[in-house]
This record gives structure tokens, C-alpha cells and sequence, in this order.
């Protein structure tokens, strides 16, 4: 091995790290109260340093850290008590691995006397408890691991074995493949296969984990019969395998059971060598299935899977939000030739959207995963949360099989990572506090998913103290946020929570950190075309809802028009429009202005003037009033120049080549192949709470 | 390994020569993906004012920025003859606006002289180097890296 | 085609030592260090098989093969346990969470590709 130097070294500096966290886990283990992770990191870097140690040849520090791994793997599983003299002996266990190391380095020894003396003490400390266990560990890891090449001299006889397969569920699930032991197989000589699905039970109870599929295989090879048992070394607890030398087949003649084995095999005939029992009753009538039993090359034809990869399924996925764009393009060139009266055009046009709308939702589908991944992330994330606060949690998780869009699951761990430490640093009182408060010490959060009408709801609760909402009230007065003393309602100080600015260096904890805020999740959660909540109760707690559009990068939008430039507003935000009339404008001030409608005064935001688009808020004779309410429950009627259409958007990141741009979530692309940017109602009716509410958006802008 | 792709030989390589208010500009030809004609852009509130907009590029959505305004020209007006230079650059897609595309050069390391210190002029630091021709000619480098507003990471 | 494989083990030493082997042998080859990682580098990577290591920080080997089985579209990927021990009740273990096979450390060189080459049928 040419570069075994490189690698050698590469070794040792791992080993100078491996023996630093080693001399300090030893320490930390001194203290009474020590936590049992301690001791798995300091068994880890012994047994690093053994692993690799071994690869290099390295017998006498192999050894030594093996006794000193066992040692420690008595601590670590409570047969054995740090006392003082057991510590003591680990500390001079890992000076000498130390020694160890540096004589390897030095090709040199290390001191023979030293070596035996605490090989022994170490001995005595394992004393009855792993004996056994060790030596036998100790002889397999030196039994040498090549390939049986026994050849007998002279020519090398053929011999016929036959060979009977029948995998169970376990050796699906365990990701052995029969097809790759059956081509393992044939390259040991001449084989023949046959597929058995005579087993198969009807497709109503058939299940692709127990496909009940056997295979023989007729193998004439001079290999010897422990090549074709190294072949199935994995898979012996999990397939029934019968391995028999046939006899010369052909010279004999036919006994009268050889009609057992023909080459395919009767209908509703089991393999012989298979255990009756497990064929159902059912099996009998399964013949259809067997249609596809019959010789070799066929074997791979059981997949009921294909693994693709994912670039194939995205520019499936970008070519059918192309496909709806085009769709949309067509429509307009029908619209402006005039031809959206005749009947067939129309039924034509609904068949095309009706199709790339079936085709966009078969592709979602194949892209869905299940939330697990994303789950299973949060529980480290929660453990290093509550580490980091010093706060007792737990995570309940509900729902985690839910089905979500593949890139939604990516993009889901940066928001419910921050979520869950905000929830743990901000939502749970400390022990003291929950203690008073009757509480368990142990604090609660919950991650559940479901579907829910159309959406993937995802919830982040705790059982924590609510949402201190005179605090936030005074932190977004302070931070110029909101005007002293505004009128808010609970639900509207809760949203404070998500404006720009409101968390700030200063204030951040180590562990949320970072200066982000929750307006960052809000965001992201915008940019997945999705809504996030909040719900809070004093004293018992803060529950936070994601809700996701099942098919990512499609939103239902109202086309506006401010100035020259369109824009897009989702539909979901839209309450009602209406056309503005003297009778319904009220001024307040110099440039303050409400809308009452149905008794409700409604603040209006003239849009252009929110984009920077107009110095000067128009005036209200021209153009439409759009009434929205945002998550938060707060409303406002957005001034717009025009409505001209509402349809189905593709939803493209403005953020990948650009940045964020304030009041905006994402861009879109319309039927004339520009660009128009989608509005963020949430963003532009919280900003416009104060003047200071747009500097911040301005400020965020730049910052 | 990547790098000796990106260089057929050694000490040369291609450059988009443009202009931009009678001034001769290239960048390096491994950065661009395409040369298209100027089509109006979607305008980006709240952007730095050379930023011209967004546009459409095979449902990509690109950023325009207007090189004249960046390098202190002042803004440019466009018009159908002028044109979008789309380069790549650390995994974004920009388009930068200019004049004319003039040439494609091949140019030699040995050539390429170190901007002399001319005041505080705000192209100064996007211009990384002078590359001089026998008739007198002379090119002036873009670094995309400075020109190029500052990514803004939502997820920090 | 290249097979891709993903190997995960928290000593760079082995790690090298097995990327080493594996791209000599002609695979493309992704590495982690521990099975956090090893998930995550789960889409980037679309491996073909993995290799992993047992006793590592965060999440160790057994909880990396359980949740590569627990994902539907990984669910099939073959994965081959590295290891030092090779008692029957670490051999029982990983088959319990979904290994594949196993390969005991110090391994030999030829014997980890014939037995990564069989294991996806070249």
C-alpha cells in the first residue's frame, strides 16, 4: 500500500485528539456527579484509537486499549464503580497509551515491564465479569479474514449443486437482494435459475415485504461449496436455504422423485424442500402470478420499486410548473384572439389544465416523504436545547408519518429547529418556577403533524408559561415596532412576535441565538407557500401551527396592478374587495385613512407607497379596496390600481439569486413570461402598524 | 482537479469584452452562461438602485444589475440594443447589464497589469486588472464578487 | 455506472483508510462522521450502499441503519456494518435495526469490495 504513510499519520494526529478527550473525560469522571455520556466518550476514543490502531498492524497498542476498552465498558455498563483506585488505573491506562502512541510513531517500544504490569491490573479489575466475552472477542478480531482459496492440485472437479432460496420479510427489510446473490452465484460458474412464485398468495393479501417468492438455482461450479455458503453469509437467520451437491444428474436415471424437480415447477406446487406450513391456504388459486415464473433473467423482474434519482424527479417537477405557466400563456393568446366563447376551445383548455394538474399531483406524490426525518432531528436538537438552558424536557412527537413534499422536509429543519429551541428557551419556566406553579419539573413539547383539509398542519407546543404579553408589548415600544400605548388586541401582540426586529442581538441567548428571529421562520415558512400561528394561554402554555400546502410551489393568487408593475396577492388573505365611496373613507389626521365597513373600522394601506413605488399615498377615487385579514386575525384594506385576474401561480424563490425583499415572499412567473412578485399580506399590514414599523422593513431590507 | 478544467492552457484564457460608456470591460468567459437582449424587468422594491429588477430566465428568477450604475456611470436607460451579460457566481444566476457585447478575447496572464492608484473612483474596486493590446487598447477586468450585491441569507 | 457509496465512521483514519480503498476500487465515494451526519448526507449523496461504523458520538450506527430503513425512498439500501467486535449479539443488533451484512475491522482490502460487490449484485 503505496500511501499508507499519509494514512499513518492522518492516525496519530487523530490519535493526539482521541488521547486529549480521553486525559479530559478521565477527569471529568472524577467528579461524582458526572454524566454518563462521559463515560461512552471516553470508551469511544479508546475504542476509536483500537479500530484504527488495529488497521495499521499496531498489535501492541491493539491489545492494550482493548483491555482498557473492556475495563471501560464495564463502567459504562454499571458492573463496575469508579472508585478511587479504579480511576487510578484508568489514568496511568491512558499515560501509557500515550506512550503507546508516541513509540508507534517512533517505531520504537514502549515499556515492556509497564505494559504487563498494568495489563494485569486492568485484568483484575474485568476480574470473572468480562472474561469470556473477552477472550472471545479478542481471538475473532485477530482470525485472519481472507478468502478460502482451498484449490485442490491437479484439475479442479465440477460439481452440480442445487440450490433453493426462499427469503423471508426479514431479508427484504434488511436490504439483501436476492437478484445480487443470485448474480453472485452465477459467477462462480454455470447456473441456472428458476423463479418459484407458486407461494404467492393473492394480490388483496400480498404484501411487497413477503413476497413469498423462491428461487432454485442449478449451479455447475469447481468452486467450493464454502464459496456459495460465504455467498448467503449474510442472510442465513433470514431465508430458508437448502444447499444440496446433486449427483450426476444426468448419468442417473430417473428415479421415480426426480419429478419433484422439474425445471418449472407445477402450478400450486411448492418447492419440496420448503416448509408447507408457511404456504396459506390461499396460495392455491394464485396461478395469475406464476405467468411470470420461468428462467433465468427474469429473476429481477419482482421489483416493485425503482429508485431514481432525485435530479430526474426535479426537472420532471420544473418542467411541469413550466407546463402550467405555458398553460397559462396559451390562455391569454386564446383570450386576446377572442376565441374563449367557443365551447370546444374552452373544454379543451380545461382538459389540458385538468391534466397538468393531475400530473403535478402524481409527481408530488412520488417526491412525499414522511416527517420521521425531520422529527427524529428535533429530538438531539431538544436535547442540546435543554443541555444548554439546563431546563428538563421532553419530546412527545405525534403524527410523524405524515407525507410531505421532499423539499419541504429540508426546509422544514432550519424553522422547527429554531421553533423547538425557542420553545424550550423562551416558552419553559425554569424548574424553580414550574415547581411553584404545580407543574412537573419536566417540561413538555409536542411536534405533531397531520393532514388536515388540504393542508399539512404542524404543531410546536409547550407546557410552558405562555406568552408574557405585557413584555412584548414593551419590547416593541421600545423598539419603535409600535407606537406607545397603541390599542392591540392579545392576538396582535402575540404576532408582534414575528416582525422584523423585534429580537435583537442584545437580548438573544446563547442558545436561540444568532440575532435570528421569529420573523426568520416566518419567512420560510412563507417561501414553502405556508402560514404560521400562534396560540397562547398564560400559564399554560404557547402552541405554534404550520400550515403547509400539500403541493409545494402552486398558490392561488389575485392579480393586481400598482403603477406599472403586476403583483400577486394570495387568495387565502383576501376577504372581500369593494370600490371605494365617500360615504365609507374616513381621514384621520394628515395622511392616516380608514374604511368603515359592516360598523368596522378598517386602517387602509395604500401598496404602491408600502413597495416604495408612490411618494404619496393616491387618492382613494381610483382603483379597489382589498380587504384582507392576516394569521393574526388583524385586517386592513390594501389600495390597489387594479385587479385584473385570480389563478394558480408556480411559486419561484426570489431569495436563491437575490435576497428577501420586505412585503414580499416570493416571485412568480405570468402567462407573458414576466415576473411578478408575491405579496406578503402578514408582512405589509404588521409593518404598517407605525411609520417605524416601515423603517424596520426598510431596515431589514439592508440589513 | 476542477481548477485545471477551467483553463485549457496554461496562462490563457477567454474573456466577454463590453462596453459601458465608451469604456471597454471584460469578464471571465467561465462565468457566463448566456448573452441576451435587454427585456424590461420586474422592478424590486426597496433594492439598492443598481439593482434593475428581476427577470425571466427559463423560470429561473434573476437579479439584473446595472453596470454603469455600478461602477458610477449613473443609471443607464435601456433600451432594446442594450444587453444582459448572465453569469454564474458561487451558485447564483446574475445578469449584468451593458452597452454592447464587443468581443470575445483571448488574453494571456502576462499581459494583465495591476490597476494603477487612481483616486477614490467607485469602479476602482470591482476592477481587479488592466489587460493592454499592442494597438493600444485596453480592457478592464471585473471582479463579480465585489460587484454583486451581498447575499442576504434569510437562514442565517 | 459508479456505484455510489456513503461511509460513516467518527475516526478520519478509517474514514480515509475505507475512501481510499473504495475509490480505488472505482466507487464514488461520500463520507460522515457520525450518524447525524450520515442522514443528512443522505440526499446529497443517493447512495447505492452504505458503510458504517457501530460506536460513534451522537447518533451511533445502529440508529443511523434504523432510520435510513425508516425512510421510504433509502428504505432498500443496503448497508454493511464496519465494526471490531463481532460477537453474535452485535451481529444481532444490527440485524434487529436493518444491517445488511457486516465486515469486522481490521478488514482486508479485496474481501470488503467482494463482499460490497456482491452485496449489490456486480
Amino acid at each position: 500500500m503505496p500511501d499508507m504513510d499519509e494514512f499513518l499519520e492522518m492516525f496519530f494526529v487523530e490519535c493526539d485528539e482521541l488521547l486529549d478527550s480521553l486525559a479530559t473525560g478521565l477527569r471529568a469522571m472524577e467528579a461524582p456527579d458526572h454524566e454518563k455520556e462521559t463515560v461512552h466518550s471516553v470508551f469511544r476514543a479508546v475504542h476509536s484509537m483500537k479500530g484504527a490502531a488495529a488497521a495499521f498492524g499496531l498489535s501492541d497498542l491493539v491489545t492494550f486499549a482493548h483491555r482498557f476498552e473492556t475495563v471501560l465498558d464495564l463502567l459504562r455498563s454499571d458492573k463496575l464503580t469508579a472508585d478511587e483506585e479504579v480511576m487510578t488505573v484508568l489514568h496511568r491506562s491512558s499515560d501509557l497509551l500515550t506512550d503507546l502512541v508516541t513509540a508507534a510513531r517512533q517505531s520504537s517500544a514502549a515499556d515492556p515491564v509497564r505494559l504487563e504490569e498494568l495489563l494485569g491490573d486492568l485484568d483484575r479489575l474485568i476480574g470473572d465479569e468480562g472474561d469470556d466475552a473477552e477472550d472471545d472477542a479478542l481471538a475473532m478480531e485477530f482470525t485472519p479474514l481472507t478468502l478460502d482459496f482451498s484449490p485442490l492440485a491437479g484439475e479442479p472437479a465440477i460439481t452440480t449443486y442445487k440450490i433453493v432460496m426462499m427469503p423471508d420479510p426479514e431479508m427484504y427489510r434488511t436490504g439483501n437482494d436476492p437478484a445480487a446473490l443470485i448474480h453472485a452465484l452465477s459467477q462462480l460458474g454455470d447456473a441456472t435459475v428458476t423463479l418459484n412464485a407458486t407461494n404467492v398468495p393473492k394480490l388483496s393479501v400480498w404484501s411487497q415485504d413477503d413476497t413469498r417468492l423462491s428461487w432454485e438455482i442449478k449451479l455447475a461450479t469447481t468452486a467450493p461449496v464454502t464459496d456459495i455458503h460465504q455467498i448467503f453469509e449474510f442472510v442465513v437467520d433470514c431465508c430458508q436455504l437448502d444447499i444440496h451437491e446433486l449427483s450426476d444428474v444426468v448419468a442417473q436415471p430417473a428415479p421415480a422423485d426426480s419429478l419433484a424437480e422439474p425445471e418449472l415447477p407445477a402450478p400450486g406446487e411448492p418447492v419440496s424442500d420448503l416448509a408447507p406450513s408457511d404456504v396459506e391456504a390461499t396460495s392455491k388459486a394464485a396461478t395469475p402470478v406464476e405467468a411470470g415464473a420461468s428462467k433465468a433473467g427474469q429473476t429481477t423482474g419482482q421489483a416493485a420499486t425503482i429508485r431514481v434519482s432525485l435530479d430526474r424527479v426535479d426537472k420532471l417537477m420544473n418542467m411541469i410548473g413550466e407546463l402550467v405557466i405555458k398553460e397559462a400563456m396559451l390562455y391569454q393568446v386564446i383570450e386576446t384572439a377572442g376565441f374563449t366563447e367557443d365551447p370546444d376551445v374552452v373544454t379543451a383548455l380545461e382538459g389540458i389544465r385538468q391534466l397538468a394538474g393531475d400530473i403535478q399531483e402524481s409527481v408530488m406524490s412520488i417526491r412525499a416523504q414522511p416527517l420521521k426525518l425531520v422529527f427524529q432531528r428535533m429530538h438531539r436538537i431538544l436535547r442540546e436545547a435543554a443541555d444548554a438552558t439546563g431546563k428538563k424536557v421532553r419530546l412527545d412527537t405525534l403524527g410523524e408519518n405524515t407525507e410531505v413534499d421532499k423539499t419541504m422536509i429540508e426546509r422544514l429543519i432550519d424553522p422547527l429547529t429554531h421553533m423547538i429551541r425557542n420553545s424550550i428557551d423562551h416558552g419553559l419556566e425554569d424548574a424553580v418556577t414550574r415547581q411553584r406553579r404545580g407543574k412537573p419539573q419536566e417540561g413538555t413539547i409536542t411536534l405533531s403533524a397531520a393532514h388536515r383539509s388540504g393542508r399539512v398542519q404542524i404543531e410546536v407546543s409547550d407546557d410552558g408559561g405562555g406568552i408574557d404579553r405585557e413584555r412584548v408589548r414593551r419590547i416593541a415600544e421600545e423598539r419603535g415596532l409600535i407606537p406607545q400605548g397603541a390599542t392591540l388586541s392579545s392576538n396582535e401582540i402575540d404576532s408582534l412576535l414575528f416582525l422584523p426586529g423585534f429580537s435583537s442581538k442584545d437580548e438573544v441567548s446563547a442558545l436561540s441565538g444568532r440575532g435570528v428571529g421569529l420573523d426568520v421562520v416566518r419567512r420560510e415558512i412563507m417561501a414553502l407557500g405556508g402560514r404560521v400561528m400562534i396560540q397562547s394561554k398564560e400559564g399554560e402554555g404557547t402552541t405554534f401551527s404550520i400550515a403547509l400546502p400539500l403541493t409545494l410551489a402552486v398558490l392561488e393568487g389575485m392579480l393586481i396592478q400598482l403603477r406599472d408593475q403586476t403583483m400577486v396577492l394570495p387568495i387565502t388573505a383576501v376577504q372581500e374587495t369593494l370600490r371605494p365611496t365617500s360615504a365609507t373613507l374616513h381621514g384621520i389626521g394628515k395622511n392616516g385613512r380608514v374604511l368603515s365597513n359592516r360598523g368596522e373600522l378598517i386602517p387602509i394601506i395604500d401598496l404602491a407607497c408600502s413597495f416604495g413605488l408612490r411618494d404619496a399615498p393616491a387618492p382613494l377615487d381610483d382603483g379597489v379596496l382589498i380587504v384582507v385579514e392576516t394569521d393574526s386575525h388583524k385586517r386592513a384594506a390594501l389600495h390597489v390600481d387594479g385587479i385584473f385576474d385570480q389563478r394558480q401561480v408556480v411559486i419561484k424563490s426570489l431569495e436563491e439569486n437575490y435576497g428577501r425583499v420586505p412585503g414580499v415572499s416570493a416571485a412568480t412567473i405570468l402567462g407573458d413570461g414576466k415576473i411578478a412578485l408575491i405579496i406578503d399580506p402578514e408582512e405589509i399590514v404588521l409593518s404598517s402598524l407605525s411609520e417605524q414599523g416601515r423603517s424596520a422593513m426598510a431596515f431589514a431590507a439592508n440589513g | 482537479m476542477l481548477e485545471t478544467m477551467s483553463h485549457n492552457s496554461a496562462g490563457k484564457k477567454d474573456v466577454v469584452a463590453f462596453k459601458l460608456a465608451e469604456q471597454d470591460f471584460c469578464i471571465d468567459i467561465s462565468l457566463v452562461r448566456e448573452i441576451r437582449g435587454w427585456a424590461p424587468a420586474t422592478v424590486l422594491p426597496h433594492a439598492p438602485s443598481y439593482v434593475k429588477g428581476v427577470i425571466n430566465l427559463r423560470g429561473s428568477v434573476v437579479t439584473v444589475v446595472d453596470l454603469s450604475a455600478r461602477l458610477g456611470f449613473g443609471p443607464s436607460q435601456p433600451s432594446q440594443r442594450h444587453v444582459v451579460i448572465i453569469a454564474f457566481h458561487e451558485g447564483r444566476i446574475v445578469g449584468l447589464l451593458a452597452d454592447l457585447v464587443s468581443d470575445i478575447v483571448t488574453i494571456n496572464d502576462e499581459n494583465i497589469q495591476a490597476v494603477p492608484d487612481i483616486a477614490s473612483d467607485p469602479s476602482r474596486e470591482f476592477i481587479t486588472g488592466m489587460i493592454t493590446f499592442d494597438d493600444g487598447r485596453i480592457l478592464r477586468k471585473i471582479d463579480l464578487a465585489q460587484l454583486l450585491p451581498a447575499p442576504q441569507l434569510v437562514s442565517a | 455506472m459508479t456505484a455510489r457509496i456513503l461511509a460513516v465512521d467518527d475516526s478520519p483514519t478509517i474514514r480515509g483508510l475505507v475512501a481510499d480503498v473504495l475509490r480505488k476500487a472505482g466507487f464514488e465515494v461520500f463520507l460522515a462522521s457520525d450518524g447525524v451526519e450520515g442522514v443528512g448526507t443522505l440526499t446529497d449523496a443517493n447512495p447505492d450502499l452504505i458503510i458504517t461504523d457501530i460506536n460513534m458520538p451522537k447518533m451511533d450506527g445502529f440508529g443511523l441503519i434504523e432510520t435510513v430503513r425508516a425512510t421510504g425512498s433509502y428504505s432498500s439500501i443496503p448497508i454493511l456494518v464496519l465494526t471490531t467486535e463481532s460477537s453474535a449479539e452485535l451481529k444481532t443488533r444490527a440485524r434487529n435495526a436493518g444491517a445488511t451484512g457486516w465486515i469486522v475491522k481490521p478488514f482486508d482490502d479485496e474481501r470488503l469490495i467482494a463482499v460490497i460487490d456482491r452485496v449489490l449484485g456486480r
